[in-house]
């Protein structure tokens, strides 16, 4: 705890800066954080500038590549082809008499004891593998073709998800929903809770109780009806999820600012203040709040994280984001389902969320420290 | 409480001598034999009238015997009556039951037993969750619906050894009722005893060939031989415990840690991964579940009949099968899952054998006579389904699929089970919704009569054929079984022609078996009672 | 002290009285009820049921029913749970929740507090750095990810432990459920805890007594940690209340017999009755945690007084 004394401390004038100046200097010479703030700048840019530059959108389903193993090789493998070409000709009732490819052309042999549908071809195109598949030449009055076309090249660094759509593509529309629900649903409940708790903590007495009671009601209500019954009566709207997210997270918050908030206001410096005549407002406004920054922000640093986890609850109870759009909240709990047998799809929007947290707690470990007046 | 035996090392250490020692014991008491079964859910009760789940059952028909049960391979084979008779008509049974059939208790199972407790499962104030299955028992569904007292029950304990089972009609699926676990019998002293609890462990009287022991709930309940059962010489397994598995990726680590023997209803996506590590010991094997999608028919534009066999069409379901359910599951052209002898191969849906292509050049023809599609109207759909993974997957690629096809703009609504099927069933208004069915009993008419005009529950879509009502009508006074399974038929090709309940998939069963467990066999019914099962060590 | 504890327990009949209400209401308006199976129940099977349970009768009614009765303890049987009455599921389940919410607490706390202290005393060090970090995936990353991973490595890697269930309730049983339950309140108490320690060390009444010479150890446990425990204790009552009560994911993870699935499955299921039962003690559960809270500040830091 600081002394709010400091805070508002008379040193600013005579340095000719600003307090809020000197933070930032402080917080620019913090190299962690500093770091921190481009690798958080890369993840936000990633995802939302991301999906500029790849060639697959959030919700193409490839169908001939079902949860694929990340590769930094183009697909298909020339290896896999004649394996599809066969399964090709399998559902269009012909047999294969020879598949060869050449750069990223291929061409293929069909023949059949009966006069070929010429529309078979369209088989070849409903594959990923391959694109514009022509005749070349009709033999044996009909019942052997003779095909050519292209092979069609996609790239899947991450591999793809269960339903074969590009995970990276998948992770950066993850990452723009997680992130701005994480920001906007902890400064909902950050404003909320730092609010709540210092008035109720600096007013005291029958508001304070009557403030805490409710608190106490709020932690106890069930959270999946209550989720449950705004969807059906306001629907699925976006605002709802920071609504709700909101609503219940802003309850920790709420309590340990009223505690530091209980401690705070029996200081010499509150004294004082009212001394002066300031107003309740006032006081808390300038005296209280300050001095509560050093949890708050700690304590903002545990509430991102769990708010983009609920999200994903949130999804599940048909509330939150929908399929086919998706968050990293939701690409976790998917991925924590297979993670056995695909890896992939858990390990890559972890590390995304991981490393985007860690960033954010030297953001927030740097932003404490510029912000306390003792460590000048 | 053992608080602090985290932090303390000598507990710790006093603990793994304990389990060491409890393993020496379990060594040398080699000759007890024990199941570990795992099962998808806690029970949600042990009294056979408030059981309503799969997995309920399977604990009941542990605990219980009916007049007849079915064995390992799904066969009915007789149980509490040795042998039974029909009338020339059909419409009464006359079971004689075994003279050696005793309680765990010790006394005699009586035809008595059986009046009381099929009364007692149909008398309203039992609240029965399945009574249904019983209703063709004469009178039942008057009673249960409080028109009648239980007493006119159509069944009769000719002595003590001879029941009489009066029907209303004939119905010919009748003898697969009595082996289901509604059919199943209580004791009457027990129940007149220790009332609402006397499905205790330690309380609860039972005659199968187990009895139960413990229950600790989400955590295990465990089964012991019962000595007093008529065939106790030939159950092999000395107790079986049942471990609740809710979450499907946890079951799997539980066999793969060698915790538990049987598991089923794990994730499809593991069945690669799976194979390569188990072979054998995973199965997997047709099921009767179909899965699909219904259409609202109170809804414009799927009232049209065109526009619902074109979205049918282009649906590609062996991409389904293969890609999302890994070939657990089969393509699913009718609403009958094959599997039923009586029924013999289930109706499809007329373009079912056609190839892709034909059935897209023709959807695209039909999406075009109803006035949607590529140079029509373009369409919204939205698709409601429970929050799965799977769900959500097979909505995605059907999704794809429809918008591949006709360039519609399809979103997805997930909603938690309760919401969702409460939601249909409480007459909510949809586009296109997932649903799945598992017939209760060996029997076409399990499925198709829950598609009739007059079922305001079942019937999500609201289809409304008179023909259908009057095929299925015939087909309940229609005494000549072929006559009546071809009757069946008729009215499952009406229904599919109609689509407006769209088949994907027909859903397999899947297990994890241990190889030292023996006498599993699958079967599409998926009885697997533990009377049958055996371990070697 | 006496006055004040008494004031708070007389404003706990309210507060669960609006909590028992709020959430009585609440749960009837979600769609679908205790008997909304994916297979339908025909009409005469629901209304026997709904007869049965008394769910026919209107609602105001059903709702003087369940307070008349809940007044006198009776929590009226389980909708799902057909063979049990509420209080048998939630008395049968809460010794395994205590026990294990306990030693998670403890774990947490205990471990949290002295991590946090520790890297706070060695702020920007490599064992601030590698503290951090664990914290930071200890809250990152999500209990039904850290569980089945816990148990690959331990259970089916290693064969050190079982990979769930109960067992005799000896510590190989519940090593890796109180493990998942403790490290996100553990890495969670540890950045508080690091946070309000750092503060401290600066405050004037610390450097104070660092000024006449009190040895280290002394300065940091009576004068630093008291005041750098507030919000630690702030964060306690909540979570305290929530590891009590048991935890869904960690009770399905590991079969745990507690009765952390009934809030949430219960819900899913609908159970009314059981859902309310579950609401009622969490709300006594948050109720006296707070209390504790609120008596806790006044002996860390004597300048809060409750007036």
């Amino acid at each position: 705890m600081t002394d709010a004394v400091s805070v508002t401390a008379p040193a600013a004038p005579t340095v000719g800066r600003s307090l809020f100046q000197l933070a930032a200097m402080r917080f620019r010479r913090n190299r962690a954080a500093m770091a921190s703030c481009v690798v958080l700048a890369m993840i936000t840019l990633f995802s939302f500038l991301g999906p500029f530059f790849v060639a697959h959108k959030y919700d193409q389903v490839y169908s001939s590549y079902v949860a694929i193993p990340p590769s930094l090789e183009a697909r298909p493998a020339v290896s896999t082809l004649r394996d599809v070409a066969e399964s090709i000709v399998k559902r269009a009732r012909v047999t294969l008499l020879e598949f060869s490819t050449e750069g990223q052309e291929f061409s293929a042999t069909i023949t059949s004891p009966s006069p070929i549908d010429p529309r078979s071809i369209r088989y070849f195109d409903r594959v990923d593998e391959f694109a514009d598949t022509r005749i070349v030449e009709t033999l044996d009055g009909g019942n052997t073709l003779k095909l050519a076309g292209s092979l069609n090249r996609q790239y899947f660094l991450f591999g793809t998800d269960t339903n074969g759509r590009d995970l990276m593509t998948r992770i950066m529309l993850g990452g723009q929903i997680s992130i701005v629900v994480g920001l906007l649903a902890s400064l909902v409940s950050l404003g909320i809770g730092v609010l709540y708790g210092a008035t109720s903590g600096y007013l005291g007495g029958r508001v304070d109780n009557v403030m805490m009671r409710l608190i106490e009601i709020l932690y106890s209500l069930p959270f999946v009806f209550l989720v449950v019954v705004l969807v059906v009566f306001f629907g699925r709207s976006f605002i709802l999820i920071f609504i709700t997210i909101g609503a219940v997270e802003w309850l920790d918050m709420a309590r340990i600012v009223r505690g530091q908030t209980l401690a705070l206001k029996r200081r010499e410096f509150v004294g004082a203040a009212e001394a002066l005549g300031l107003s309740d407002w006032q006081i808390i406004r300038r005296h209280i709040i300050p001095n509560t920054i050093g949890s708050v922000i700690v304590f903002v640093t545990v509430v991102v994280p769990k708010v983009i986890l609920l999200e994903s609850f949130l999804s599940f109870l048909g509330l939150g984001v929908q399929a086919p759009l998706t968050s990293w909240g939701v690409l976790i709990s998917d991925g924590a389902n297979s993670m056995q047998s695909a890896p992939w799809l858990l390990i890559f929007p972890a590390a995304f969320f991981v490393v985007a947290l860690f960033s954010l707690n030297f953001i927030g470990d740097g932003l404490r420290d510029a912000l306390d007046p003792r460590d000048r | 409480m053992s608080l602090l035996s985290l932090c303390k090392p000598a507990k710790f250490g006093l603990a793994l001598l304990i389990s060491c020692s409890a393993l020496l014991a379990g060594a040398s008491a080699q000759a007890e034999s024990v199941l570990r079964r795992g099962i998808v859910g806690e029970p949600n009760a042990f009294d056979p009238a408030k059981a309503s789940l799969w997995h309920e059952y399977y604990l009941m028909k542990d605990i219980f015997e009916g007049l007849v049960s079915y064995d390992s391979t799904g066969k009915i084979v007789p149980g509490v009556a040795e042998s039974w008779s029909t009338s020339p008509d059909d419409t009464v049974y006359t079971f004689k039951l075994r003279p050696d059939a005793k309680w765990s208790d010790g006394t005699a199972v009586t035809a008595h037993d059986f009046v009381y407790s099929l009364r007692r499962e149909l008398d309203p104030a039992t609240a029965a969750m399945d009574p249904r299955l019983q209703f063709p028992i004469k009178n039942a569904r008057a009673i249960n619906k409080g028109e009648m007292p239980a007493d006119q029950l159509g069944v009769r304990a000719i002595d003590d050894h001879n029941l009489e089972i009066t029907l209303e009609r004939p119905t010919p699926y009748y003898i697969n009722l009595a082996a289901h676990g509604t059919a199943l019998p209580v004791n009457r002293a027990n129940i007149e005893k220790d009332g609402s609890k006397f499905a205790r462990p330690g309380t609860l009287v039972s005659n199968g060939p187990f009895k139960l022991v413990e229950h600790v709930s989400n955590d295990h309940i465990t089964l012991a031989k019962n000595e007093a059962y008529w065939d106790a010489k030939n159950v092999k397994l000395d107790k079986v415990i049942f471990t609740p598995l809710v979450d499907q990726a946890a079951s799997v680590r539980r066999f793969e840690a060698r915790e538990i023997d049987m598991i089923t209803g794990f994730p499809a996506a593991e069945l690669g991964r799976l194979r390569k590590a188990f072979g054998d010991e995973v199965r997997v094997s047709p099921s009767l579940t179909v899965e699909y999608y219904v259409f609202d028919t109170r809804q414009p534009p799927f009232d049209d009949i065109r526009l619902r066999r074109a979205l049918s069409m282009v649906i590609d379901r062996d991409f389904l099968a293969k890609e999302i359910f890994y070939d657990s599951a089969k393509p699913s052209y009718s609403m009958m899952a094959p599997g039923i002898p009586a029924y013999g191969a289930p109706s499809k849906v007329d373009f079912a054998d056609l190839s892709m292509i034909d059935r897209e050049d023709m959807a695209l023809e039909l999406m075009k006579e109803a006035g949607y599609g590529p140079g029509g109207k373009p369409l919204d759909i939205t698709i409601r389904y429970s929050t799965s993974a799977t769900n959500e997957q097979a909505a995605t690629a059907i999704a794809s699929m429809w918008k591949e096809a006709f360039g519609f703009n399809v979103t997805l609504h997930n909603l938690d089970l309760a919401s969702h099927y409460g939601y249909l069933q409480q007459g909510g208004e949809f586009q296109v919704a997932r649903a799945s069915r598992t017939p209760e009993y060996a029997d076409a008419e399990a499925t198709l009569s829950l598609d009739l005009s007059s079922q305001k529950t079942y019937n999500y879509g609201r289809y409304n054929n008179p023909e259908y009502d009057a095929l299925l009508a015939r087909s309940y006074t229609e005494a000549d079984p072929s006559v009546r399974s071809a009757t069946l038929h008729k009215a499952e090709s009406l229904l599919m022609h109609d689509q407006v309940i769209m088949p994907l998939l027909n859903i397999g069963n899947l297990w994890m078996v241990a190889s030292k467990v023996e006498g599993f066999h699958d079967n599409a019914l998926n009885e697997h009672p533990s009377k049958y099962l055996s371990v070697s060590e | 002290m006496i006055f004040f504890v008494l004031r708070r327990m007389l404003s706990a009949v309210p507060t669960l009285f609006v909590v028992a209400t709020l959430s009585f209401f609440l749960m009837r308006f979600a769609p679908g009820g205790p008997f909304s199976l994916e297979r339908p129940l025909p009409p005469e099977t629901m209304a026997n049921l709904m007869r049965t349970y008394h769910l026919d009768e209107p609602l105001w009614l059903q709702y003087v029913y369940y307070i008349r009765n809940a007044l006198v303890g009776d929590f009226g049987p389980s909708y799902v749970y057909k063979d049990s009455t509420v209080a048998e599921l939630i008395g049968s389940g809460l010794p395994y929740s205590l026990q294990l919410g306990s030693m998670a607490l403890l774990l947490g706390l205990l471990g949290g507090v002295t991590v946090g202290t520790i890297a706070a005393l060695r702020q920007n060090s490599f064992i601030d750095f590698a503290v951090m970090s664990v914290s930071t995936i200890g809250i990152t990353v999500p209990n039904f990810v850290v569980g089945p991973v816990l148990t690959l490595i331990f259970a089916i890697g290693l064969a050190w432990l079982p990979a769930g269930g109960w067992g005799d309730g000896s510590a190989r049983y519940l090593l890796l459920p109180v493990i998942t339950l403790a490290l996100p309140q553990l890495a969670v108490y540890a950045r508080l805890m690091r946070g309000s320690m750092i503060e401290a060390l600066h405050a004037d009444h610390v450097r104070t007594a660092r000024a006449y010479g009190l040895p280290p150890r002394v300065v940091v446990v009576m004068h630093a940690m008291r005041g750098a425990l507030l919000p630690v204790v702030s964060y306690m009552g909540p979570s305290a209340a929530a590891l009590f009560t048991g935890s869904v994911v960690v009770e399905t993870i590991y079969s745990v017999p507690g009765i952390g699935r009934y809030f949430v499955l219960g819900a899913l299921n609908r159970d009314y009755t059981l859902v309310m039962g579950t609401v009622i003690l969490i709300a006594v559960l948050v109720i006296v945690f707070n209390l504790l809270v609120d008596i806790l500040y006044g002996l860390l830091d004597p300048r809060v007084r409750h007036d």
